[in-house]
């Protein structure tokens, strides 16, 4: 796995960005950033903040108080430049289920301003790459879930965004298919994109080139998964997780 | 605005490839047209009527036959009583009871006036009122052959005589049919531009795909575009094959321009979208999009003048049918389809319904945030 | 037993949560009988006609007053000359015109004979019928005014009495309707989808491999509807007596007994329709299209059964709504006992049970 120290362009940067509603307050003064090309994960129990996190940072959900700039740009005043420069990939994979394979992928590419060519190109790329020529013409809702996954991710990365998003990605699926699924994840690291990955599966922590975990709403370690065990003096994630998480307050979400 | 067209690429294939909405499209203007019209007659005939004859003389016998002559009624029974004679009424197989009198004959030539006992089940106000009536004319008119034999002529002097011609325009056969029809296309028309389109954003919000698209530079108008377009023109699809089978069923050709016809039908539509956007921003569910554009329809068409007229009703629900758009349809409906109206004639009409073409969709719009 | 009160408590839950819905729940009946009671009526008034005036002599006046007078008219215009007549028509203003030629009151009294004409839209047949018999009839009246010295001989005098509805009002004939539309389609829809929401998000499986009888995680979804509609009943009956002043003349245990056997009957439907379809959409047009709309022309309360053609006559007997509401027509407005209605009833329990038995065949079938 690479690292990517030497590159300190900064790709997400968040200050003490805050979502209240009402009395309850999801995301609490929460700090950090992301350099360009860094696998950044975000982890958490459920009920954390990590989806309230994340979805201030898309531009789906105006924050209460803090600032952010998103691949450079506000988060407050410029939401639709930040939306042309991002991917985003969401729990219920976002794919339409009634239409074909090849049709969801030149959609999504056409949105986000592809030609015509670029989308033919691209399009046929992306179905041999992921081995789906037999289905490209098929309901995505024929496809089993390890392969609607890869496609989704594949579909946010097609217009070669600066960051692509991705919330829980990987629900419900073997491990070979998830492992699968993160090869797409290097694959796109290396060619830049920056990845910011919400899970709360331990392992797919050693994955990422930094971690933070949020507890109640607040950020409780950032650091490289090496570091954090170290710190912690436990030799897996999950452990890392269990000294952190079990003061927490909140569980469910 | 290449937005727009992959948008539209989608809606359309969405479409297509579901059988409900294909079904709602095709089959539902066809049986719409064709039951609701042979089922909704108002006009009143076969009225059952139970004849309780206590004096049996000529002039009861020719006054039952003239009253069975006309055609409105039908002679259910002769009772023996009105106890009898209500028990028809009370299984409903009679809807009126006429009681002659003993002696009726008799004192009518005696004593110069005589009364008839009629007896109506309510229930069924309208029925009651025409049937009332019918009976009445039938009776005046029993009368004055009467007068006419027992006077000796020239004991009267000619009495000064108003006639009255009445001719009825528009719908010269009193057909049901031609009153519904187009009060129907309007209630097809409807259906479509609102229930489907508050039905199908609903759906895109459950489901999850909604959030995607906000993810996206798909700008707020152009989504909302790439709705309504595909169902404006549905629905104007709905409305030729609501034409096209109302031609072939009941020879219903509309005698205005159909340029008239389609041109309001277009700004309606945007309204009635308008309108389902609008419940749609409001609508997690679809169970929920459903039940309120169901409530909102139902309260709209019964309240638009469809069955009953909106003059009868109370001040309060004309101030509420001047605020329901579908009361402007079906008004411009008949108004074009039945007596051939013009531009001139529904231009009131058209301009507010584009008033609320633009503000239902404002509305929406601004209702319809992508961010929270 | 326990058990079975913990998944109805969850399902009251659902449905109590749900604050839109609720509303409309419970807002419709209210509202439609507020339209039906007090907005919806084939009654003639206020209906707006041009008169045509050629005359403008003693008698014309004098007729055209009565008009005025008359609640059931409003003057739109007076014009002077018939051409333009057809404008007022076609801008849909005007509903009935009438005509007087000139030299009117001059032809009545030299002549004892004049004309007058009246043209109606007939685009509303019934309208333009009850138009034209108010407007001969105030002409008339005004005849016999003229007429007034000489007295008619041999004169027939009919009394009628109105029997059930004496001030004619239309709330006897749509409480009843308004009762089985509600009814129909709270129970048949709501049931109907809540099942098939279920199935279609995958909880539906979860409860089936459960130690539960799949027959009670069904009848748990039904009976928060259950309660529901009595309240509904509850609430139209409450509606009818106190704001439309429509008595309940019958015995109101029979009434809610025959209601909560419709209420089953309305459920058993919505349970057989949410075994058979797959989608929340399909669930719902079904209901709508397939139950609703006939329930509305078929149950005899909007449109009368009797003036159908033999074919869609013989249809409405198999919809549940048409015995129901010759029910509450009985017990609740002619106040007739169970003597009077138990063949109705006893077609309710058979389309009940026929319901019943074909659902549960398909739901093992399902399971098969």
């Amino acid at each position: 796995m690479k690292t990517h120290s030497n590159e300190r362009e900064i790709s997400i940067r968040a200050n003490q960005l805050t979502k209240q509603y009402g009395d309850f307050i999801a995301a609490n003064a929460i700090s950090f950033e992301v350099y360009q090309g860094e696998i950044f994960g975000f982890l958490g129990a459920n009920g954390a903040g990590k989806t309230t996190a994340m979805r201030m940072l898309c531009g789906l959900s105006t924050p209460s108080s803090g600032s952010a700039t998103i691949a450079g740009f506000d988060v407050y005043k410029q939401t639709e430049q930040i939306k042309e420069n991002i991917g985003y990939m969401s729990q219920k994979f976002s794919l339409y289920e009634d239409l074909t394979v090849l049709e969801n992928i030149r959609f999504y590419g056409g949105i986000y301003g592809l030609s015509r060519n670029e989308l033919k190109e691209k399009s046929a790329a992306l179905i041999d790459r992921l081995g789906l020529q037999g289905e490209a013409h098929k309901l995505v809702a024929s496809l089993p879930l390890g392969w609607k996954q890869k496609l989704a991710f594949s579909v946010a990365v097609l217009h070669q965004p600066r960051i692509v998003f991705l919330d829980e990605p990987t629900g419900g699926v073997d491990p070979v298919t998830r492992r699968q699924f993160w090869d797409l994840i290097y694959q796109a690291a290396e060619q830049g994109v920056t990845i910011f990955v919400t899970t709360h599966y331990m392992d797919e922590a050693e994955y990422c080139n930094r971690i933070s975990i949020m507890v109640d709403g607040r950020i409780a370690a950032l650091d490289t998964p090496h570091n954090l065990k170290q710190q912690f003096q436990v030799g897996s994630m999950d452990e890392v997780f269990y000294h952190l998480a079990r003061e927490a307050k909140r569980i469910e979400s | 605005m290449r937005t727009i067209l992959f948008l539209l690429q989608k809606e359309f294939r969405q479409i297509f490839r579901n059988k409900s909405i294909i079904a709602i499209i095709m089959v539902m203007p066809v049986v719409q047209l064709i039951i609701m019209p042979l089922a909704a007659d108002y006009e009143v005939k076969n009225i059952n009527l139970a004849v309780v004859d206590h004096d049996h003389s000529p002039y009861s016998r020719q006054l039952i036959s003239k009253i069975t002559a006309s055609g409105y009624f039908r002679l259910t029974d002769y009772s023996a009583s009105f106890k009898e004679a209500m028990q028809y009424i009370e299984s409903d197989k009679a809807d009126l009871i006429l009681e002659i009198p003993h002696g009726f004959e008799k004192n009518l030539i005696r004593e110069n006036e005589q009364q008839l006992f009629i007896a109506v089940n309510a229930i069924n106000g309208t029925k009651a009122n025409l049937g009332g009536a019918y009976i009445s004319q039938i009776i005046r008119a029993f009368n004055q052959d009467i007068r006419i034999e027992l006077v000796q002529p020239g004991r009267i002097n000619p009495l000064p005589v108003v006639e009255i011609t009445s001719s009825n325009w528009f719908n010269p056969l009193m057909n049901y049919r031609v009153f519904m029809v187009p009060g129907i296309l309007a209630i097809l028309v409807t259906m479509v531009g609102g229930f489907l389109t508050a039905l199908n954003i609903v759906r895109e919000k459950e489901v999850g795909t909604i959030e995607q698209i906000n993810v996206t530079p798909i700008k707020k108008h152009h989504f909302i575009l790439g709705k309504l377009i595909p169902f404006w023109i549905l629905g104007n699809v709905v409305f030729s094959i609501g034409l096209l089978v109302s031609w072939l069923i009941y020879g219903i050709v509309p005698i205005g321009s159909l340029g008239v016809l389609y041109s309001f039908i277009a700004v309606y539509l945007l309204a009635v979208m308008g309108f389902g956007l609008l419940v749609s921003t409001f609508c997690e569910t679809q169970q929920q999009a459903m039940f309120i554009m169901f409530f909102f329809m139902m309260v709209f068409i019964l309240m638009g003048g469809l069955f009953t007229p909106i003059e009868s009703m109370p001040d309060w629900a004309r101030g509420v049918a001047a605020f329901n758009p579908v009361s402007y349809l079906i008004s411009v409906m008949r108004l074009v389809i039945l007596k051939g109206s013009g531009y001139r004639e529904i231009l009131p009409h058209l301009g507010i319904i584009a008033c609320f073409a633009v503000v239902l969709n404002a509305w929406a719009i601004l209702n319809y945030k992508k961010t929270s | 037993m326990t058990q079975f009160t913990t998944f109805i408590k969850k399902e009251f839950y659902h449905v109590l949560r749900d604050r839109k819905t609720l509303l409309i729940l419970f807002g419709m009946p209210v509202v439609q009988i507020l339209i039906f009671g007090f907005a919806l009526t084939n009654e003639v008034k206020n209906s707006k006609i041009v008169i045509v005036d050629e005359a403008k002599d003693e008698a014309s006046t004098e007729i055209i007053g009565k008009i005025e007078a008359s609640r059931y008219f409003e003057i739109e215009k007076v014009v002077a000359n018939r051409q333009q007549i057809e404008t007022a028509f076609k801008e849909g203003k005007v509903k009935a015109a009438i005509l007087f030629p000139a030299n009117f009151s001059k032809d009545l009294q030299h002549q004892n004979k004049a004309q007058v004409q009246i043209i109606a839209d007939a685009t509303d047949p019934n309208n333009a019928t009850a138009l034209t018999n108010y407007l001969s009839s105030i002409v008339q009246d005004y005849q016999s005014e003229l007429n007034q010295p000489q007295a008619v001989p041999y004169r027939i005098i009919p009394e009628t009495r109105m029997l059930y509805n004496p001030q004619l009002k239309g709330a006897h004939n749509f409480v009843p309707g308004v009762m089985a539309m509600v009814l129909m389609l709270v129970c048949v829809m709501m049931t109907a989808i809540s099942i098939v929401k279920e199935k279609e998000t995958g909880t539906m499986e979860v409860l089936l491999v459960s130690p539960f009888k799949p027959v009670l995680v069904i009848l748990s979804k039904a009976i928060p509807y259950l309660i529901l509609s009595l309240f509904n009943v509850a609430s139209i009956l409450l509606l009818s007596v106190f704001v439309l002043d429509l008595p309940i003349n019958g015995s109101l245990l029979l009434l809610l007994a025959e209601s909560t056997l419709f209420i089953i009957t309305c459920l058993t439907l919505g349970i057989f329709i949410s075994i058979k379809t797959e989608s929340q959409q399909t669930a719902m047009l079904i209901s709508l299209m397939g139950m609703l709309l006939p329930t509305m022309l078929f149950s005899g309360f909007m449109f009368p059964i009797e003036n159908m053609p033999m074919p869609l006559q013989v249809i409405s007997n198999i919809i549940p709504a048409k015995w129901y509401y010759i029910i509450v027509k009985a017990v609740m407005i002619k106040g007739l006992g169970f003597e009077a209605i138990w063949k109705e009833t006893l077609i309710l329990l058979g389309i009940t049970l026929f319901l019943f038995a074909i659902s549960l065949k398909s739901f093992k079938i399902r399971l098969a």
